[in-house]
């Protein structure tokens, strides 16, 4: 196998054993740089203007829909597809039109793509051997990667003797084994079933953590990326349409559509009716005057939707009592009761407002005992504060 | 017992229709052959001796059963032809189906890598070549290769030559009529192999640092190698015992099996050696099957 070696032209930059992680400081120069990608396949536009930085030692999230780009933004990221225009700057070199196999980049495919003729030892050793690393090295690294990822004793074994939890680190501990500058991850879970994934994620967190590594993980599960990381950028149809934490992303969707995306939501469209003291007066259609707090961005239209999480919103017989100040400006809808789902830690209400329009609201059962739930047919009063609402122009 | 249970009537005699099919056109036929290899030759009708005539009682048979004998194999190894000949097929078939796999792996390669909708379209072009009798695709061969075929006729108002080249009855007009009668029998186990290939795995070998060359040698050929080994079985297995593209398009200087069973047969009317001949033949080849299907176990096994 002479011609293995000569090929291998371009030394792998392979990052120092174990760097520790330290937090990147706000001026220091990002990663990674991505800077108005655009790819086309045919006529239509896969990936359309994304710009976005990723620091050194961070869980990044790339959350979207099948079909919005996430994929092809990763395999760009990868090598395997080249953008149309914008540039990949990686430790401040354009890697846009670099090699797959000459990028200190590797990828955890989504159905891990193992080499199904080689053994544990050997997918895992693949990349180290490609690297030209001695005997010895690839021997030790090999070693530590099967303790990394808990497989000790399979080593020897084919790809098809194992369980799909078992192939799932044996991809990890391959993509991660020759130390990359940056790991793409994608959709590495969607073959496990739920309580494996839930106990993955944990482990991915762990074992991004202890190597202080860069990871950019795309999902269509939004539990799941904002299990994992600290940073999420929803995509559609081809934009990166919001970045942020996964509270900010919760709790401060900057459109309607993020909002539905992420989690669960009642939406009221109304028109802004007034304006004083960093309040808003919407007069909705279908649940009368609200009042919300302003937005920190101004408002581009009068026409907003005034947004509610199920479990910001309360439910009682009576609504709440007047004992708090700025208790007027509590909202309060009236309505019956129509379904009711136990979800074993919350408990979901459909009720149907007199207006006819159905809303959802959540409350945690914090006590085993059935004290304070409501029946189908029961009338209650639904009431949240203006702060917990949010207010989307679009 | 219990498979006696799960197939209902009709499933059972599906099941025996292969064995019986193999009992009526191969083993039977098979016992004729070897019957006729043990017997000797004589100038009578059939040309063989002795027969057996159950009509002619118990004693009658067994006396014929006493008269069968090896010689004929005694002679197949004592003469040099047959053995130049058993040699020659094998070379002849080893070194077309090393050139069908060296022609066939790329375009099946190709065939693969094909955007989706054109792959039918390749593969009917493969096949297209069926439609037409494989006599008549060869004397058309013959038609372009001989003296003033269209060939010869192309490189002489190219002034690529300036006198005919002989082609025909050449070694090199027999690879090239082999090469091409079987190059569909090598390419479709390949496409086969390499159209399931995930494609991801390419692209992890590149993403784990393999150059395109590498990639191909440590990822795709490895994986592909089932494909492989049906192509080659699949090709090398009849040219073994090809008797039409030689006796068409090669010289007659020296044979091949096929040939030298022929001339026994219907020149020579020598039936037991040429059956002697054939048995030969059949175990030859029996062998490179053997270890094929040793191997396909063996990974089997593994893969349980």
């Amino acid at each position: 196998m002479a011609n293995e070696a000569a090929s291998m032209d371009v030394a792998v930059g392979l990052a120092p054993l174990a760097p520790t992680f330290e937090p990147a400081k706000t001026a220091e120069a990002p990663l990674l740089r991505i800077d108005g990608v655009v790819k086309n396949f045919g006529s239509f536009r896969a990936v359309n203007g994304v710009s976005l930085d990723i620091r050194a030692g961070e869980f990044f999230a790339l959350l979207g829909p099948s079909g919005c780009g996430k994929t092809t933004l990763l395999r760009m990221l990868a090598g395997f597809e080249t953008p149309d225009a914008g540039r990949i700057l990686l430790g401040g070199r354009d890697i846009a039109q670099v090699l797959p196999h000459e990028r200190p980049v590797n990828m955890m495919f989504q159905n891990y793509a193992l080499f199904p003729h080689l053994s544990v030892r050997d997918n895992i050793a693949f990349g180290l051997k490609r690297a030209r690393m001695s005997r010895a090295e690839i021997a030790e690294r090999v070693a530590e990667m099967v303790a990394l990822v808990k497989l000790g004793g399979l080593e020897k074994r084919k790809p098809d003797q194992l369980s799909g939890g078992q192939r799932q680190r044996v991809a990890l501990a391959r993509s991660l084994a020759r130390r990359p500058q940056l790991l793409l991850l994608d959709e590495p879970l969607a073959a496990l079933d739920k309580k494996l994934r839930e106990s993955t994620q944990f482990e991915l967190m762990e074992v991004q953590r202890r190597l202080g590594m860069t990871f950019i993980i795309v999902t269509h599960d939004q539990e799941e990326a904002m299990t994992v990381a600290n940073r999420i950028g929803v995509m559609d149809a081809g934009r990166l349409d919001q970045v942020a934490t996964p509270r900010e992303l919760y709790e401060a969707p900057n459109s309607r559509w993020i909002a539905e995306f992420v989690g669960d939501i009642n939406l009221f469209e109304g028109e802004v009716a007034s304006r004083e003291q960093s309040r808003l007066t919407i007069a909705t259609r279908d649940a009368g005057t609200l009042t919300a707090a302003e937005p920190r961005n101004p408002l581009s239209k009068t026409t907003v939707f005034l947004a509610i999480r199920p479990e910001k919103i309360k439910l009682s017989r009576r609504g709440p009592a007047a004992d708090g100040a700025g208790l007027s400006a509590i909202n309060r809808l009236e309505g019956v009761v129509t379904d009711v789902s136990y979800l074993g830690g919350s408990t979901t209400y459909k009720v149907k407002l007199d207006s006819g329009a159905v809303i959802r609201a959540s409350m945690a059962n914090t006590t085993r005992l059935d004290i304070n739930s409501f029946g189908p047919d029961h009338r209650v009063v639904a009431w949240f504060t203006p702060e917990d609402c949010v207010v989307l122009a679009q | 017992m219990s498979a006696r249970n799960i197939f209902t009537r009709p499933a059972r005699l599906a099941v025996i229709a292969p064995y019986l099919w193999m009992v009526l056109f191969f083993l039977v036929p098979f016992g004729f052959v070897l019957k006729i290899s043990l017997s000797q030759t004589v100038i009578a009708q059939p040309p063989y001796a002795p027969v057996f005539d159950v009509a002619a009682g118990w004693t009658a048979l067994k006396a014929a059963f006493a008269a069968l004998s090896p010689d004929n194999f005694r002679l197949l190894v004592s003469d040099n032809l047959y053995i130049f000949s058993y040699l020659r097929s094998l070379i002849v078939a080893l070194a077309s189906t090393v050139m069908l796999l060296l022609i066939g792996y790329p375009i099946a390669y190709g065939m693969a890598r094909l955007p989706q909708r054109w792959q039918p379209v390749a593969m009917m072009l493969v096949i297209v070549p069926f439609w037409t009798s494989f006599l008549i695709r060869i004397y058309a061969w013959i038609n372009i290769l001989q003296h003033d075929g269209i060939l010869n006729r192309l490189l002489l108002a190219l002034h690529i030559v300036s006198q005919p080249v002989v082609w025909l009855s050449t070694d090199s007009a027999m690879y090239l009529g082999i090469v091409y009668s079987y190059l569909p029998f090598m390419i479709l186990p390949l496409y086969a192999t390499l159209s399931k290939m995930e494609p991801a795995l390419e692209e992890a070998g590149a993403d784990l640092g393999a150059s395109p060359f590498e990639v191909f040698w440590l990822v795709t050929f490895p994986l592909s190698l089932p494909g492989v080994g049906a192509g080659v079985l699949l090709c090398f297995i009849p040219i073994v015992g090809e008797f039409v593209i030689p006796d068409l398009l090669a010289g007659s200087d020296s044979l091949m099996i096929g040939q030298t069973l022929w001339l026994e047969f219907f020149t020579n009317k020598d039936w037991p050696v040429a059956s002697a001949v054939a048995v030969v033949l059949l175990v030859v080849l029996l062998l490179p099957l053997l270890v094929y299907d040793r191997l396909q176990r063996r990974q089997l096994e593994k893969a349980e």
